[in-house]
């Protein structure tokens, strides 16, 4: 059961935004921005809300692929994959991250979770290839060997 | 400050100019996206601290000898040379200094903003040469940037710089000087073609539009530039958004619409925000909202986050989007021209297609004409990546050859490597090949040798690239963006998506080329959309383009750019093996076996190909073949 401010967050949401099915889509990012996930939970409440079907809103909701219906870990960490990044070779930095995080293909957070590790399609940032992000940050050219040490501080400032 | 009729707006704008003119030095640091990646927000603030602690107050006047000037510093778009950001460009001397640092600032500001001088160390250089300023560039210099003009000049997050370059002059010459019917008329002359992929003449889809009984009507903006290696719309987006905004609002005009939506991916957070900031500033002035200039004429603006499918880039699975539904293409008729949005008639057209109706409206269908082919006016922005000497963001007319992109533009292959293929169009789009080098990059030619423009990204590919194992990459790509309504593309793409992944490891067999082709024919012929048609098409041209690099993959399991793991074979080679039996501990399958001080040798049938001995081999004694 979440705690009542979720319930009273989601609502300001929907105030602002306004109680109508076309506004499904912008109140889901809201809430994934607010909490980096989307409750389960809160999306019964929305769909309950716009008065459409709690299935309609799942189904929408698991459509699109920024949406997680679980919790993320403090640093998202996602490697571009897009065509110029793939061909500038961004598969080795996601298989490094992949072992030194300690996932899998279908495990995308780390235990404590500190991160998590996504690829995208890509960032719009080809002259920059192969491009990672972390938190929305944009790095360029990274290379394991960087995104490693990057990794490695990240790790040391939460200790 | 609301501009209630046409001579405020007229005199605002000669204000704005004014303004402008009176800033005899202007710093513009790029704040694109990939300029900001490189820490240009940082160089930004130093300079802001600089000229205030020149001239007591940022953009107030600074003593330079006898002359008194103002120098402005402006966080601008993307100039295009993603390259070589963080890219600062000093006006009126227009110095371009490439790859700066926070250390550089000190030195800019002195010897160029001061003394007007060049840091040459911090500009471009080839051959020798030092080209000052960014129109000297080879880059620039072959450009035509028209839809590019001001990217990169103009602080993107002030609505007055806007005005004192043009902006919205031409929606105030429509507005107060054309009847709809003649706007429409005009886009029609100029034989303007939507530029995110097929190429459909934008005025017939106005004309179609207008046409309607339905009153009722949507303008939408397709800015969910979702082909991996494209990212023109963005830097447009980001740049310059209100000539993109102006460019809408023609629309809207022309079709008498009085609501309008910018669909925009959630993965260019940037452009939303600059584009939210152009709008406001814009209802701000009235130029957006009601009774805009004391006219007759409403329109409201929108903006819709995408929230990550491709597919959404497909104009009936777009207006899904904006609906709040899921994004999925419907079968048509109706077009989105008689029911798209709400189910009403809807002008939905790319970002870089409005980009280009503002400069129509000003300067002609005529002039329009006299730019690029007579079959595809105007110029195209291409994003030029992957293994090229210069990347970024490039606009060139229609109908200028592959060859002078890559080799004038992009400056020849990184590496001194050879050129092996361009990857156009995206996941729908195909491979040109050296054979397609002088071919004519417009519309029409590109889809008789089997590509498409699509979006316009370029990506680059040297001969260290496998075509195998690209054609692989786009295949996994759209099935996994295929929204699985329709069979042909959700199973068809499956399909042949693991006779891609049996091939790279090595366990393809020849009849798997026909299945591919067989199951490519099908899928293009009876997808419901773009997406699905167009998801063979990598592969295809793949295998037509470099079809012996297939057969050697299956037949001989061999990959000669040596990317397929699973085709490798370790060999140790014996001139410089030492014998020291390093590689035999590390190995984990223990495959490599040999007497101390002779050479050692790996045994393929038990090598798993984890590299182990190649990456700790203290004498480069091991290689991959």
């Amino acid at each position: 059961m979440l705690d009542q401010s979720y319930y009273d967050k989601t609502d300001a949401i929907i105030q602002l935004r306004g109680k109508e099915e076309r506004f499904l889509i912008p109140i889901i990012q809201d809430i994934q921005e607010a909490y980096t996930y989307v409750p389960p939970e809160l999306l019964d409440y929305v769909a309950d809300k716009l008065n459409i079907s709690e299935a309609k809103a799942y189904s929408v909701a698991s459509f699109y692929e920024n949406f997680s219906f679980e919790a993320k870990g403090k640093y998202v960490i996602r490697v571009c994959d897009g065509t110029a990044c793939h061909v500038r070779k961004s598969m080795p930095i996601l298989e490094a991250l992949t072992e030194n995080l300690g996932l899998s293909k279908r495990k995308h957070t780390t235990d404590d979770q500190l991160f998590t590790l996504e690829t995208v399609s890509c960032l719009g940032a080809c002259g920059l290839a192969p491009a990672v992000t972390v938190n929305g940050k944009v790095y360029p050219k990274m290379t394991p060997e960087k995104m490693l040490s990057l990794v490695e501080q990240l790790r040391k400032e939460n200790e | 400050m609301r501009l209630e009729n046409r001579t405020q707006l007229d005199m605002l704008r000669e204000d704005c100019v004014r303004r402008r003119n009176a800033e005899t030095r202007r710093i513009l640091v790029c704040g694109g996206t990939g300029c900001l990646a490189g820490g240009s927000q940082q160089i930004f603030e130093k300079m802001k601290e600089l000229t205030a602690a020149y001239c007591g107050n940022h953009d107030i006047q600074v003593e330079f000898g006898e002359e008194i000037a103002h120098t402005g510093v402006k966080k601008s778009g993307c100039h295009g040379f993603c390259e070589m950001g963080p890219l600062v460009r000093i006006e009126p001397f227009n110095y371009l200094y490439l790859k700066t640092n926070l250390e550089d600032c000190e030195e800019i500001f002195q010897t160029s903003v001061l003394a007007g001088k060049p840091v040459e160390r911090l500009m471009y250089k080839q051959d020798d040469k030092v080209y000052q300023t960014e129109e000297e560039i080879p880059f620039y210099a072959r450009q035509t940037r028209l839809v590019l003009k001001n990217c990169g000049h103009i602080d993107a997050e002030h609505i007055e710089e806007a005005l004192a370059v043009g902006d919205y002059q031409s929606f105030e010459k429509a507005l107060f000087e054309m009847p709809p019917e003649e706007v429409i008329r005009i886009i029609s002359d100029s034989n303007l073609r939507g530029r995110g992929g097929a190429g459909f003449p934008t005025g017939r889809k106005w004309t179609q539009v207008a046409g309607q009984k339905e009153k009722t009507r949507y303008v939408v903006c397709n800015g969910d530039e979702g082909d991996p290696g494209a990212f023109m719309d963005r830097s447009v987006m980001e740049g310059d958004p209100h000539r993109m905004i102006e460019g809408m609002m023609i629309a809207a005009y022309a079709v008498q619409a009085k609501e309008g939506y910018i669909y925009v991916r959630a993965e260019y957070p940037l452009a939303v925000k600059r584009l939210e900031i152009a709008i406001e500033q814009a209802e701000h002035l009235g130029l957006l909202g009601d009774n805009i200039l004391g006219t007759d004429f409403s329109f409201h603006l929108h903006i819709n986050r995408g929230a990550g499918a491709f597919v959404c880039g497909e104009g009936s699975a777009l207006t899904a989007s904006i609906e709040g539904k899921r994004g999925m293409p419907r079968v048509k008729p109706p077009r989105t021209v008689e029911q798209g949005l709400f189910g009403k008639p809807t002008v939905l057209n790319n970002v870089e297609t409005y980009a280009n109706v503002p400069m129509i409206i000003k300067n002609g269908a005529d002039w329009y004409k006299s730019i690029g082919l007579a079959t595809s006016p105007g110029t195209k922005a291409f994003a030029l990546t992957g293994n090229v000497n210069n990347t970024g963001l490039i606009e060139v007319p229609m109908g200028i050859t592959l060859r002078e992109i890559i080799y004038d533009i992009g400056g020849g292959i990184k590496d001194g490597k050879k050129f092996k293929a361009v990857q156009i169009g995206g996941p729908s789009g195909g491979c040109l090949t050296e054979d397609d080098l002088d071919c004519s990059m417009d519309f029409d030619s590109l889809k008789k040798i089997g590509a498409m423009i699509g979006s316009g990204g370029l990506v680059v590919m040297d001969d260290s690239t496998c075509m195998v194992e690209v054609a692989r990459f786009f295949m996994n790509f759209t099935q996994r963006e295929s929204c699985g309504k329709c069979v042909p593309c959700r199973e068809g793409t499956k399909r042949m998506l693991e006779i891609m992944e049996r091939i790279v490891h090595g366990e393809g067999q020849m009849s798997d080329l026909d299945e591919l082709r067989e199951l490519a024919d099908m899928i293009e012929n009876t997808a419901l959309c773009g997406l699905g048609k167009g998801a063979p098409k990598p592969v295809i041209s793949a295998l037509n383009g470099f079809g012996d690099e297939f057969r050697e993959h299956i037949e001989e399991k061999r990959c000669r750019t040596h990317v397929c793991q699973d085709l490798l074979t370790y060999k140790i080679n014996p001139d410089k093996c030492k014998g020291c039996s390093k590689c035999a501990r590390n190995c984990p399958a223990d495959a490599i076996t040999g007497e101390l001080k002779h050479p050692y040798v790996i045994d393929a049938m038990k090598c798993l190909k984890c590299g182990a001995c190649m990456e700790g081999c203290p004498f480069g004694a091991i290689y991959q073949e």
